[in-house]
């Protein structure tokens, strides 16, 4: 039981803090252009945040 | 976008900190209609960011569109297009973007998506130790604190992500009808409600794993489906951007003033520059041009157009500036009225009804039936409320989402990666069901039957040194046949070098002055006045002075497996017409050479949609093959399309399915690949119902505990799976169709 008062808040911290990562990737916009981030990762060219 | 537009006007303003006035910024967006990848990508931003004037370029692939920030007292929205134009791009201001709310629709369901998912892993995580804890010796105070957690965990989430379903089923409900939401929202929120009374009570039939899991799933779904309905809203917008938005007006003393499209009235005399798109329908008063005219006819050869020669709306002028007298401006020309028959044809094919949501109509109500026959049975029997209520939800649940939840998108899969196998890559999630009711074909010539490029047909009646010397000439111009001269030569592994001092004169052709005279490429009457040619009957000529002419003949050649492919759908059964916006003498030699009977030339846009319609009316289900953007209001509206994937962005849009490569094999595969995953879909409603006939009664009698559940819940998924997983590899034909030809 011990080993389980750990266990669960820890997995449910983990689960929790990538819910908050993909909100905020949301609400930054890096999601409006699936096609063009793909390629921008892959370009030379400074610019790869999203578009806000 | 919308973001940056507030900042650009914030940023406008007089700024009272610092006493300045900064620079005035605006923010336009832009259609780009040819960008592709992230080479496209990179280099438009590159050209706008090189005026001055732009402060912040930014291109969203995407939606094929660039938002630009500039100032507006330094560069004007056309300087912007036209350097674009320069870089070999076709953009065009964007029309006010009215999608903005079915973007913020997608991200609302992402976002409830990502929290629905969140909070299944979890108490899935919870419910399978629970399960385990069942075959093994998991104290009962360990249960309880798990089923406390996966209440904790689900509750909020089920709140928050399943509004979707709740609003929808609402709605439902006040206009007295029945749809899927209903029993999703009724087995979700009793589910959840009875699985906290029983968290409470301390007993272990506790369902909040299947209550968030069937959200989470059914959110998949609905979001996908938003992201569909987003891309073909740009895409229908985009069109409209390719109107031009301002125009060269001359007043009748001769004095010329910009005005905007909107502002144009029939009855004014146009300038359009050379490279310029023609703002209005009307007739050509003054001057001669090419005009390309594949926006409204598909046809891909420019056309030469007089004094009197009528031109539409989008279309480009080449060559030379001419004065055109509008006839119809604004929301009547030709181009509004193709994006009005899209729209008017994607609404008339929302109401097509699924074969999921079929089913899921004569569904419903018997998982309705069911649950309540089963409530009302234990407490007849005696059993109490709770457990009554309990065995009802357990009823709810184990039918409805593995039987139709699964059943067609597991054969969606399957059919869908076997198609893009074969280079079909299937756009519509409901296209596979519309195209296997098909019954008709109907195709589009130039690019559909055809590959949609000249080629020189009598390469063998020239002799090389002759066909260098017309590449040589060739290699200036853009246009079509020379493009094919060009190929020609390179394909017979001719030296082809560009000649000194070429000029090209619209409408007639290409000229170069040599130490031998001149030597001229073109149109018959051009090439007469240096080679003394007499009716010439070529569709390029190529004369030097002093020498006898010689012809270059084109051919817009068939794809080669069309005979074959057209033949096999006519012994199938089908119907089989060639609808086509070219002329008829071509409309018809391509009919005979493929073997089509039915057949008609010079038809409009919304020619081939009355076609369609009368098709319908008598009864078939038609499949429309087309590429033009012409074609793409009749793709729209035909119960079933597909597009190569050579089509204008529009009609690709507006596909069920696009297909790859030189041969039109796909067609008669994706009705197959079709037909046969309709039959495999009501094989696996056949498994699920065999499933539901076993363990809806268990149910009903009150043995389904969660592990039961969901072991049954798995095995009838897998068995669907495999079922649908033999279509990958099974062998099929074109079977034969109704037969009423």
């Amino acid at each position: 039981m011990t080993a389980l008062a750990w266990l669960i808040p820890c997995a449910l911290a983990l689960g929790a803090v990538g819910l908050v990562a993909f909100i905020w990737a949301l609400n930054s916009g890096q999601f409006q252009d699936l096609e063009g981030s793909g390629w921008r990762a892959i370009s030379d060219d400074e610019d790869d945040k999203p578009q806000s | 976008m919308d973001r940056a537009l507030k900042l650009g006007v914030a940023d406008g303003v007089f700024d009272a900190q610092t006493q300045r006035i900064e620079a005035r910024e605006e923010t336009v967006s832009l259609v780009v209609e040819n960008m592709h990848c992230g080479a496209c990508m990179s280099s438009i931003e590159r050209c706008l960011k090189a005026i001055s004037a732009v402060s912040e370029a930014r291109v969203n692939l995407s939606a094929r569109r660039a938002s630009v920030t500039f100032d507006p007292d330094r560069v004007e929205v056309q300087a912007l297009v036209d350097a674009l134009g320069r870089a070999g791009f076709r953009a065009a201001e964007a029309v006010e973007a009215s999608g903005d709310q079915d973007v913020a629709r997608a991200d609302d369901l992402l976002r409830r998506l990502g929290v629905a998912g969140f909070a299944a892993a979890n108490v899935m995580l919870l419910s399978v130790s629970v399960w385990a804890g069942q075959a093994s010796d998991m104290d009962k105070a360990a249960a309880a604190l798990f089923h406390w957690l996966s209440a904790l965990i689900a509750m909020p989430a089920i709140a928050y992500s399943a509004q979707p379903f709740f609003r929808s089923a609402l709605e439902a409900l006040k206009g007295r009808r029945l749809n899927m939401d209903v029993p999703i929202s009724l087995g979700i929120s009793l589910a959840t409600i009875m699985s906290f009374y029983q968290t409470m009570r301390g007993t272990s039939h506790v369902y909040f794993d299947a209550a968030i899991m069937l959200t989470f799933f059914l959110l998949i779904g609905r979001y996908l489906d938003q992201r569909v309905r987003v891309r073909a809203r740009g895409a229908a917008e985009n069109l409209l951007g390719l109107k031009a938005l301002g125009a060269l007006v001359l007043d009748d003393d001769g004095t010329a003033r910009r005005v905007s499209a909107r502002a144009l009235a029939p009855g004014m005399k146009v300038q359009v520059a050379a490279g310029e798109r023609i703002p209005v329908d009307g007739r050509i008063v003054d001057g001669v041009t090419d005009v390309d005219a594949s926006l409204i006819t598909g046809e891909t050869l420019p056309q030469a157009v007089g004094m009197g020669g009528v031109v539409h709306a989008g279309t480009v002028n080449l060559t030379r500036p001419v004065v055109v007298e509008a006839t119809a401006t604004d929301d009547s020309t030709l181009l509004a009225e193709i994006a009005r028959l899209m729209q008017a044809a994607e609404q008339g094919r929302g109401q097509y009804v699924r074969l999921a949501d079929r089913a899921a109509r004569q569904y419903a109500p018997a998982v309705h039936v069911l649950g309540a026959a089963t409530f009302i049975g234990w407490m007849i029997a005696g059993a109490g409320w709770e457990l009554s209520l309990t065995h009802a939800i357990a009823v709810l649940i184990i039918t409805c989402p593995c039987a139709l939840a699964l059943a067609v998108p597991a054969v969606q899969v399957t059919a869908t990666s076997r198609l893009f196998g074969k280079g079909v890559i299937l756009k519509a999630a409901d296209g596979l069901e519309r195209l296997a009711e098909v019954d008709t074909v109907v195709f589009d010539k130039t690019g559909t039957l055809t590959r949609g490029a000249p080629v020189l047909s009598n390469a063998r009646d020239i002799d090389d040194a002759t066909l260098a010397e017309a590449a040589s000439l060739a290699i200036a111009s853009r246009h079509p046949y020379s493009k094919a001269v060009l190929m020609a030569a390179e394909a017979r592994g001719l030296d082809v070098r560009p000649a000194e001092g070429v000029s090209e004169v619209p409408g007639s052709g290409l000229s170069a002055a040599t130490a031998s005279g001149e030597r001229r490429l073109g149109s018959a009457s051009w090439v007469e006045g240096v080679a003394g040619l007499h009716s010439g009957t070529g569709s390029l000529w190529y004369g030097v002075a002093g020498q006898a002419p010689v012809a270059f003949h084109f051919d817009d050649a068939v794809r080669s497996d069309a005979p074959d492919v057209v033949a096999n759908l006519l012994r199938a059964g089908y119907g089989v017409y060639l609808i086509s916006g070219d002329r008829e003498e071509t409309v018809r030699r391509v009919a005979h050479e493929v073997g089509i009977e039915d057949w008609q030339g010079a038809v409009r846009p919304d020619g081939k949609i009355a076609v369609l319609d009368a098709l319908k009316a008598s009864g078939r289900k038609v499949l429309m093959v087309g590429d033009g953007l012409n074609d793409a209001p009749a793709l729209a509206a035909a119960h079933a399309s597909l597009s190569p994937s050579t089509a204008a962005d529009i009609s690709q849009t507006a596909a069920d399915a696009v297909f790859q490569g030189e041969d039109l094999g796909p067609v008669v595969e994706s009705i197959k690949v079709a037909r046969a995953s309709q039959g495999m879909a009501i094989e696996n409603f056949a498994i699920a119902l065999a499933y539901n006939a076993v363990s809806v009664p268990m149910a009903m009698a009150g043995h389904v505990t969660p592990l039961i559940a969901a072991l049954a819940m798995s095995l009838s998924s897998i068995a669907v799976t495999l079922n649908a997983l033999r279509l990958k590899t099974a062998r099929l034909r074109l079977s034969s169709v109704g037969g009423r030809r």
